[in-house]
């Protein structure tokens, strides 16, 4: 019987034979975790008398989630996990270079068909990577660091395969927002979610990577992309050797299969307070926008900025309307600005806070007013999620969408305004 | 493993996050587990830490704890003093967690629960009853990693007594 991409990877880790539904230890090859989930890791660490990681690549923190950091207490809570990372010789990003998600990958920790697991549920970004990786809470991290393994259920997968090419100004983004409206923010619970296709074929890394991001939105464990030249060419950008990674067998099993055509795409959005709450952009195009956030995990990274300065680029940013970016990286920061990138966002009205997960989270930068409709492409909706539970509203939806929606203060489809 | 608690009900009834469980507000600076609980629930019920008593039940439908990974979740809601969380479902990162800090999960049909009810769980023989109309439903077995973990006191616990995963034998079987 064929195997899919999570059956060989937890085979290889455990070295027994696995299909979906055995439980298995397997070996973890590298652990993450952030400012807001390490200190319990750290405590439970020290309560087990921890001296060094026994993951085959060891761990790294990240202090992204509210950095710089906006207070005395959370100030001490950030110096807690420095001491940690000093005491033990781990490796640490400290406040302004990044968002882990983006950090981790560009480190060349993550390798094709290896076991991630991280203290963050975004941590199926590594996904596009072509490994196997999740979000865990920091006790479950604490174990895998500690003991080098993880017991772990293998996953049955969906597969989802997607023709066609995306039109212009229609995104990963889109695809993935349309995926969830469709399958629902659990219809993939436990599951491990394989994207193909000839779509997915021609995707570059930022764009999989937004869709591995997300795919925590309904629910998935793991989201594995195939290892093909775009994920060889990627590693070749780190200066990363790699060998030739996994992919499902042509006879693997898949739990459920899904059809979806990106040539009939359109831009989308979510509608709060739900991630699976979806419609298409040019139905709300009465709606408006008084925060626009343009960064995250999920759509920070070069491509996204690019996007977003193409349409912004020798226009405004409407009056009224607040811009923040947050570039997913510090070297995604510096490449933007070698590319013009940047100067075109700020010319538009655009403020910069800095390389992390900026107001995503509501910790610092950015927290929206009373009443304030946010138009974010972030990964989340819920309601409070930005810091304030006082009726805002916040929508996902791509780069290309936040940009256009700035210029005109109210939600828009992309394709309506003109370059 | 018996529970006795009064049934807090809240909106929405599916899919309540971790976000609404504790918020980011507070998560990302406060490390102590009992000033957290002060806050549990807060987004989608304000008073909630004042009204829980020790061993009440948080009572949802689908997909309770999805989205974030934070851990607080169910540290703080087993720090307000909450029993058990009774759902018909519940997300997979939470799920884990849960079990690996101590806090009981039940998974059962939950949609006959009026809020304030007194509900008995007995996790021995599998059922859920209701003190005032005597219904009693079916719960879902809980599986044997999960039972070792709980009866252990979570995960941490468990790799001390055994030095390591005593399930890696459950594993291999």
């Amino acid at each position: 019987m064929g195997k899919t991409i999570a059956e060989k990877v937890l085979t290889s880790h455990s070295g027994k034979e696995c299909h979906a539904g055995d439980l298995v230890i397997a070996d973890v090859d590298f652990c993450m975790s952030q400012d807001g989930t390490s200190t319990m890791m750290i405590r439970e660490l020290e309560s087990l008398g921890f001296s060094t990681p026994k993951t085959k690549h060891g761990m790294a923190v990240v202090i992204d989630h509210s950095a710089p950091c906006p207070s005395v207490d959370v100030a001490r809570i950030h110096s807690k996990i420095r001491r940690f990372a000093s005491d033990k010789s781990i490796p640490i990003f400290d406040v302004g270079e990044g968002v882990c998600h983006q950090l981790v990958p560009e480190s060349g920790k993550v390798q094709p068909g290896s076991l991630v697991v991280g203290a963050d549920s975004h941590t199926c970004t590594y996904g596009a990577l072509n490994s196997c990786s999740t979000g865990l809470g920091s006790t479950d991290v604490a174990a895998a660091v500690f003991t080098g393994k993880l017991w772990l259920k293998v996953p049955a997968t969906h597969s989802m395969v997607v023709g066609g090419a995306f039109s212009d100004r229609v995104s990963a983004k889109d695809l993935i927002l349309d995926v969830i409206g469709k399958v629902s923010c659990d219809g993939a619970t436990y599951k491990s979610v394989e994207f193909s296709g000839e779509s997915i074929d021609g995707l570059g890394m930022d764009g999989r990577m937004t869709i591995a991001n997300m795919a925590v939105e309904m629910g998935a464990k793991f989201c594995p992309f195939g290892f093909d030249g775009i994920t060889r060419e990627w590693f070749s950008s780190i200066c990363t050797e790699v060998s030739d990674g996994v992919k499902s067998d042509c006879d693997a099993v898949f739990e459920k299969s899904y059809d979806f055509d990106a040539s009939d795409l359109v831009p989308k959005v979510a509608k709060p307070h739900a991630v699976d709450n979806v419609v298409d952009a040019a139905q709300l195009s009465g709606t408006d926008v008084h925060q626009v956030f343009l960064g995250t995990c999920t759509n920070g990274r070069l491509a996204d900025l690019d996007a977003a300065s193409s349409v912004l680029k020798g226009k405004h940013v409407k009056q009224g309307v607040r811009l923040v970016v947050a570039p997913a990286s510090r070297k995604i920061f510096l490449e933007a600005m070698e590319r013009g990138i940047i100067s075109r966002l700020l010319k538009a009205g655009a403020v910069f806070v800095a390389p992390g997960c900026g107001p995503c989270v509501g910790t610092h930068a950015g927290i929206p007013s009373d009443g304030d409709n946010v138009l974010s492409t972030a990964n989340r909706n819920f309601k409070g999620r930005m810091g304030n539970n006082n009726d805002v509203n916040i929508y996902l939806a791509s780069p290309w969408t936040a940009a256009a929606s700035a210029i005109v203060g109210r939600i828009t489809d992309p394709r309506e305004v003109h370059v | 493993m018996k529970l006795t608690g009064n049934a807090y009900r809240f909106a929405p009834n599916d899919d309540i996050n971790t976000d609404y469980i504790i918020s980011g507000r507070y998560k990302f600076k406060i490390d102590d587990m009992n000033e957290l609980a002060k806050h549990v629930m807060e987004d989608i019920d304000s008073d909630f830490s004042s009204k829980v008593q020790p061993g009440d039940f948080v009572v949802a439908g689908r997909n309770f704890g999805c989205g974030s990974s934070r851990e607080q979740a169910p540290r703080a809601l087993k720090a307000a003093g909450v029993g058990a969380v009774v759902a018909k479902s519940y997300a997979r990162i939470f799920y884990r967690s849960s079990f690996n800090v101590g806090l009981p999960l039940i998974e059962c049909d939950t949609d006959w629960i009026a809020n304030g009810e007194t509900l008995l769980v007995d996790m021995d023989s599998g059922t859920i009853t209701s003190r005032k109309s005597g219904r009693q439903v079916n719960i879902a077995k809980i599986p044997k990693t999960m039972q070792i973990l709980l009866e252990d006191g979570g995960l941490i616990s468990h790799l001390k007594k055994h030095d390591g995963f005593l399930l890696e034998e459950i594993a291999e079987k």
